[in-house]
């Protein structure tokens, strides 16, 4: 396993103190639903920078890990859903938690296939609403362009849980090295379009 | 010429001072007494009294500094024969040689007295409980139960709480349920912390006879007593937040980070593993220490 070097450090722990910036002043206006979630995606992502820094890569090892890192980009769509269009945001926010459930329950019961099968669907299905919503809103006139980092922001994070999903099958698209190497920096700049989006928009 | 031969024997007091500086710094456990300093900041922050007076938080710092450190450097000396028999202590100081016994109990209780006296001139009520804190870890937890039982971790706990306390009580002039509640927060950590370490080197603390709860009732209620010292520390320190009035953003990143505590407790209860363990101890620290620090943020 490849150890972290102080640069990735001092990106983890920058990525650490952006997410708690948005926790803390970055939330506020919003409805229940929405802080709870974009809470959820951003307290996961700031404990996942932290255990980073203190475990360096073999935290991923672990399943909780990739129960989690899927409950960011639901917790983003999910609050995203529930600040553009309020009607749907409690059935968003029951498909999230099935999604989590499809996801949680074959880890913890140790069915790899299906796991994996759950996996990858959710977080592109995630991925893709992060994307697809912020942009609408954008086009439509509802939000401001900087909004559309936003979109960059679900972009990245949808790619880092695309390559950490395959590096878990054994068969990567890149060096388990690169994807490791590149994580740190991923994070940073997946954290920073996301709050830039919601702080410029 | 004059000036230089007046110079050396200054030069040579300072190179002397400064090389039993470096000797004697490993003595002082830099990391921990500066996160029970941070906490005593925290407790005065908490206390919204003008928290930027200088003289005051120069007072605060210096002697809860002098006052911890002491305390640590004395628990180094008593406990310097169990240090040398197990291998991740025996590279300190004094079984080393590099500080001889003397020089340590001497620094201890200097250090301690200044501490002691420092913080009676800044408050009597303030001056106590730091005192308390003292008496606490050297008398109770190392002199007399450290090697008797492994509950000695309380009063450790009771004596870690001592300085967020105490720094409360030196903004507020008294104690408030709000610094009891940080004081137990502190004391509800502690055990996570020192057991989770205790559990890592069991070994070393069965080679030198100390009591833990992992040796003497094992690892799985080990673990249990870490996941209910956790739920307990992290639901005191909401508690306290929500008592001294932090706003909401905070109140989040707080339920956050102890979010992160309870889940890694739960893994290591339901998954145990070496580095699970190592993971919960090394973030209960940082839970502890981005707490206080949102504390004081919040304030200022």
């Amino acid at each position: 396993m490849r150890a972290l070097r102080p640069a990735d450090r001092v990106l983890l722990l920058m990525a650490a103190l952006v997410a708690a910036w948005q926790i803390v002043v970055g939330l506020e206006g919003k409805g229940t639903l929405a802080t709870v979630s974009y809470t959820v995606a951003f307290g996961i992502l700031l404990v996942a920078d932290l255990l980073l820094i203190i475990l360096g890569f073999q935290a991923l090892e672990s399943p909780v890990v990739v129960i989690l890192s899927t409950a960011i980009p639901l917790g983003l769509a999910v609050g995203l859903t529930a600040e553009a269009l309020p009607g749907r945001a409690n059935l968003a926010a029951v498909l999230a938690v099935a999604a989590l459930l499809a996801v949680a329950v074959p880890r913890v019961a140790g069915w790899r296939r299906a796991g994996l099968a759950t996996l990858i669907p959710v977080h592109t299905l995630a991925g893709l609403w992060i994307v697809a919503l912020p942009a609408a809103l954008v086009v439509q006139g509802n939000r401001a362009a900087p909004f559309l980092l936003v979109c960059l922001g679900g972009a990245l994070i949808g790619v880092g849980g695309l390559l950490l999903a395959f590096l878990r099958t054994g068969r990567p698209i890149l060096s388990h090295n690169t994807i490791l190497m590149l994580l740190p920096s991923l994070l940073l700049a997946t954290t920073v379009a996301l709050v830039a989006g919601f702080s410029l928009a | 010429m004059q000036s230089r031969q007046a110079g050396l024997p200054i030069s040579g007091w300072l190179a002397r001072v400064h090389a039993g500086a470096r000797r004697a710094a490993p003595l002082l456990k830099s990391p921990q007494t500066m996160l029970l300093l941070v906490t005593g900041l925290a407790g005065f922050a908490s206390a919204r009294c003008p928290v930027v007076h200088w003289t005051t938080l120069l007072g605060l710092a210096g002697s809860l500094f002098l006052a911890i450190g002491g305390s640590t450097v004395l628990n180094m000396w008593h406990d310097r024969d169990i240090d040398s028999i197990m291998p991740r202590t025996c590279n300190r100081p004094l079984p080393t040689g590099r500080v001889s016994p003397h020089e340590a109990l001497l620094l201890g209780i200097a250090m301690s007295a200044l501490g002691i006296g420092w913080a009676l001139l800044l408050q009597p009520l303030y001056g106590l409980i730091v005192f308390a804190g003292l008496f606490f870890d050297v008398v109770i937890y190392t002199l007399w139960l450290k090697r008797r039982t492994p509950w000695a971790v309380v009063w450790g706990g009771v004596s870690g709480g001592m300085p967020v306390l105490a720094g409360r009580a030196l903004g507020l002039g008294s104690v408030d349920g709000i610094g009891v509640l940080l004081a137990l927060a502190v004391l509800f950590w502690i055990p996570t912390h020192i057991l989770t370490f205790a559990m890592r080197y069991d070994p070393d603390y069965r080679r030198a006879g100390v009591p833990t709860v992992a040796s003497a009732y094992g690892f799985r209620t080990a673990r249990w007593l870490v996941a209910v010292s956790s739920i307990l520390a992290a639901a005191a320190m909401v508690a306290a937040a929500v008592g001294i009035g932090m706003a909401w953003g905070y109140l989040r990143l707080l339920a956050v980070l102890g979010g992160g505590l309870l889940l890694l407790a739960a893994g290591t209860l339901l998954r145990p593993s070496e580095n699970g363990n190592f993971g919960l101890f090394k973030y209960a620290s940082v839970y502890m220490l981005s707490s206080m620090v949102a504390v004081m943020l919040e304030v200022l």
